[in-house]
């Protein structure tokens, strides 16, 4: 992660981080041949995802991220047990039954954006502790309007993981670095190529309504 | 008073890296009670070494952080109004943690 770092900066470095360790995970459980992935998210980490895709109108990723198990039309699913744990519950268990943990944070973690959002979760935990589950009820009682243009789960072309787009995010991230583009990947979608698309003119409407926008491409 | 203090979840690194500390304080001004309040000023004046706004926000402890009193939760004995008598154990442990 540190050459990573030396080469695209200090932003966006959870985006190449969760990207390749998410597939790393996926990829060793296929190895050893798991019939289920369990993760440790607790109640405050769902919060925080679910804010977080709020702020970036990521639709997508708002569906789906607090379903407590997913993928599991998949090879291997995926589950958060944890999902309505508190983390103060957890840390107050590990110390009273004197567990021994991990409390180093990443060293890159100040920069991100996620940082704010927790901020905000700590605080209105402060205020109002049943905050946390409530943003969570919320967030699992989102609905979608039909009329949204989601996008379709497909395989990547250059590696056969599952992927939204034509090339998975890995991918696109892995081959930014290689060819010395520490942009590709990032921000709004260019093009597997990294070429902007080519402005043709076309006949038809234009697109203006914002439910038509790609999904996680809204900047401001 | 006599009162040892415990600093945990990476709240250590903030006071030298040393998790356990002794300490002898003295009842502030006009006073013959000490509460949480006054630990922590205390604290943050003697023991914070470093990076104070990762302990303290404001008067009390950064949102993410837990305060036990004699392992129990402060929000049960009244936060930072809560008394201290000698020969207490106060941990704190942030929860703050991971990527």
């Amino acid at each position: 992660m540190d050459d990573i770092v030396k080469m695209i900066g200090l932003k966006n470095n959870c985006t190449f981080c969760g990207v390749f360790r998410r597939q790393a995970l996926d990829r060793g459980a296929a190895l050893l041949k798991v019939d289920k992935l369990v993760t440790g998210h607790n109640a405050d980490d769902i919060a925080e995802t679910v804010l977080l895709n709020i702020l970036r109108g990521d639709i997508a990723r708002l569906s789906r991220c607090t379903s407590i198990t997913t993928g599991e039309d998949g090879p291997i699913p995926r589950c958060k047990p944890f999902k309505y744990t508190y983390e103060k519950e957890i840390v107050m268990y590990a110390y009273f039954k004197k567990l021994d943990y991990f409390s180093t944070e990443c060293i890159y973690s100040p920069n991100a954006y996620r940082g704010f959002a927790r901020e905000f979760i700590k605080d209105l935990e402060r205020l109002r502790p049943r905050a946390i589950l409530d943003i969570i009820k919320s967030g699992e009682d989102f609905r979608i309007a039909t009329t949204t243009k989601m996008p379709e789960q497909g395989t990547c072309e250059r590696c056969g993981y599952i992927s939204s787009q034509k090339w998975c995010k890995a991918c696109v991230l892995l081959e930014g670095l290689n060819r010395g583009l520490p942009k590709m990947g990032i921000g709004r979608p260019r093009g597997v190529n990294g070429d902007h698309k080519k402005e043709t003119k076309k006949p038809g409407p234009a697109v203006k309504s914002i439910e038509s926008k790609q999904c996680g491409s809204l900047d401001f | 008073m006599q009162l040892t203090l415990e600093f945990g979840g990476g709240l250590e690194l903030l006071c030298d890296s040393i998790k356990i500390h002794k300490v002898n304080i003295n009842f502030p001004n006009e006073s013959d009670i000490l509460t949480v309040k006054d630990l922590l000023s205390w604290v943050r004046t003697n023991l914070i070494k470093e990076r104070p706004e990762m302990f303290m926000k404001g008067d009390t402890v950064r949102p993410g952080v837990l305060v036990l009193v004699n392992d129990c939760d402060w929000e049960l004995s009244g936060q930072l109004d809560t008394t201290l008598e000698d020969k207490d154990v106060v941990v704190f442990i942030s929860t703050l943690h991971g990527g």
